[in-house]
């Protein structure tokens, strides 16, 4: 489905990503996982736009999304769920996801001033946040939840867009383990439901639980790519983890 | 009479002009210090349309699709400035603006343009279209905020980072917020021109763009009543009151300032709160 090739990403000299590229198959969860720095986040960037590589392609079904902005990019079929929340604040979390669900109502700008229902979006947001557990805060404003509420909020939102594929930057980190375990059981239900999950993730014993691969990287090459298990039984993806020394007395 | 005919005519032009600075600060979140430029515009291009002969109603849509059209370009800016730096850029639209229309003579230079034609309406006819059309842009901004097109300035206001990354042209939505309001500000201007019936470039300087947008700040930007009912006490108030004129920019610093301060989302959420506090109160009441 989402196929990332040959990616090199280059910031004023430093090489943040060389020669990386792998594949997301329809209807799997894959793990993007990788020590502090290791180019994971950026490797979303350019999935979604907002970072352009020196070289390579990315495309979506077939469909090459080189040189699109990032909106045509999310419009063509990716959902985005930031590693940092950003709600809109002047909206209830009910407005949040059903401004996106009227992603149709929002294509053409100036035909979207002769539209003015909103309760048809309302009612289908208002289920994403029933799948996703927050529809009892569906009326509060961003600003007064904790940060649980917020990252579901942000998987929500991007569910709203009915993507091909959901990329979820660590949608775990700040959340308790049982709040982390909750979440990823809701990211394990979406999938069964259809639906295919890119996610980046640091939390390593759920990402084992619910991916069905995964890609490693580090230093902004790709070192591990495959079934958890085999993935995390490899030698030089324990190293980056655990350190050189760990890899030298094991 | 005729005096109130007076005021009442220049507090409507006023709720025109605030209220269109309004769908560019208040709706979309773009700071624009340089809207008395494109009232300018509007003001221009009509006096100068009608001189030529050409009927009121004509040179006041092409006032409007002129200055709405150098909103556009202006609105390019937008794109690649924000904040501090896009308020810095519309500052520098309304000086390029009057340097502009100083130096050509057929714009009458220093001298500006006398004798504008009347519209034919007399003083009442004139007073009650442009009360009207204050209505109707009051009435429009309502309907534009509930509309999709106003939903989507309120995600672009609030976050344009985050509307662009679900799928939102961020570019095309500012790019319309301009046009919309410079067009409206260009009828502001044709209306004033056809009223005082002279205009010169220091009656769309710096400190013209700054009153306008001292109403839709006190007012409470995104507020059509909040900015309407700014706009109409700041701009009968002065004249009510000669003292406050002398020492109006003084008045309307303060104001902001106080504002600012202690109430920065302006009169309307000033009054929202204490509405707030009072229904509270009832029910714990009643509770």
């Amino acid at each position: 489905m989402l196929q990332v090739n040959n990616i090199t990403v280059i910031f004023g000299g430093v090489t943040a990503l060389k020669g990386v590229d792998f594949n997301v198959k329809c209807g799997e969860i894959m793990g993007l996982i990788g020590p502090n720095g290791a180019g994971k986040t950026t490797l979303m960037r350019v999935i979604t736009g907002t970072v352009i590589p020196v070289s390579g392609t990315v495309t979506l079904e077939n469909i090459n999304l080189d040189g699109k902005p990032p909106y045509l990019r999310i419009r063509s079929g990716i959902g985005l769920s930031q590693q940092i929340v950003h709600p809109f604040r002047s909206l209830s979390v009910l407005e949040n996801v059903a401004f996106v669900a009227g992603h149709g109502k929002t294509k053409n700008p100036l035909m979207s001033i002769f539209r003015y229902s909103r309760d048809r979006e309302k009612q289908k947001a208002m289920k994403i946040l029933q799948l996703l557990g927050i529809d009892k805060v569906a009326e509060a404003k961003p600003g007064n939840l904790p940060l649980g509420y917020l990252k579901r909020l942000e998987v929500a939102r991007a569910l709203a867009l009915e993507p091909k594929i959901l990329l979820l930057d660590e949608p775990l980190a700040g959340l308790n383990q049982f709040e982390a375990k909750q979440m990823a059981d809701k990211l394990l239900e979406l999938n069964h439901l259809g639906q295919t999950i890119l996610l980046i993730e640091h939390n390593l014993s759920e990402v084992i639980r619910i991916c069905n691969r995964l890609v490693v990287v580090d230093n902004g090459t790709r070192i591990g790519l495959g079934n958890p298990r085999e993935v995390m039984d490899d030698p030089i993806v324990r190293s980056a983890y655990l350190g050189g020394s760990h890899h030298a007395a094991s | 009479m005729e005096y109130e005919i007076s005021l009442l005519t220049i507090m409507g032009i006023s709720i025109i002009g605030a209220l269109s600075l309004n769908l560019i600060v208040g709706f979309c979140g773009q700071i624009s210090l340089g809207h008395a430029a494109f009232i300018g515009v509007g003001a221009y291009t009509s006096a100068m349309l009608t001189k030529s002969g050409i009927p009121f109603i004509v040179a006041v849509v092409a006032g409007m699709l002129l200055a709405g059209i150098l909103g556009v370009f202006v609105g390019f800016a937008s794109l690649r400035v924000r904040e501090d730096f896009l308020a810095i850029t519309t500052m520098g639209v309304v000086f390029l603006f009057m340097g502009i229309v100083r130096k050509q003579e057929f714009l009458g230079g220093e001298m500006g343009i006398a004798m504008i034609p009347d519209p034919g309406l007399g003083k009442i006819g004139y007073m009650v279209l442009v009360l009207l059309l204050a209505a109707t842009l009051a009435l429009f901004s309502i309907y534009l905020k509930r509309s999709w097109l106003g939903f989507t300035f309120d995600t672009v206001a609030d976050d344009e980072d985050t509307a662009n990354l679900v799928g939102i042209d961020v570019a095309r939505y500012k790019l319309i917020a301009f046009a919309l309001g410079t067009a409206f500000a260009g009828l502001a201007g044709a209306l004033y021109a056809h009223n005082v019936k002279f205009i010169d470039p220091e009656s769309f300087g710096f400190i013209e763009s700054i009153t306008i947008l001292s109403m839709v700040v006190i007012g409470g930007t995104g507020s059509v009543w909040g900015v309407t009912s700014a706009a109409i006490l700041l701009s009968i108030f002065p004249m009510w009151f000669q003292f406050i004129d002398n020492y109006k920019l003084l008045v309307y610093g303060g104001l902001l300032c106080v504002i600012m301060l202690f109430s920065p989302d302006g009169l309307s959420g000033l009054f929202g709160r204490i509405y707030n506090g009072i229904r509270s109160k009832k029910s714990n009441a009643s509770g």
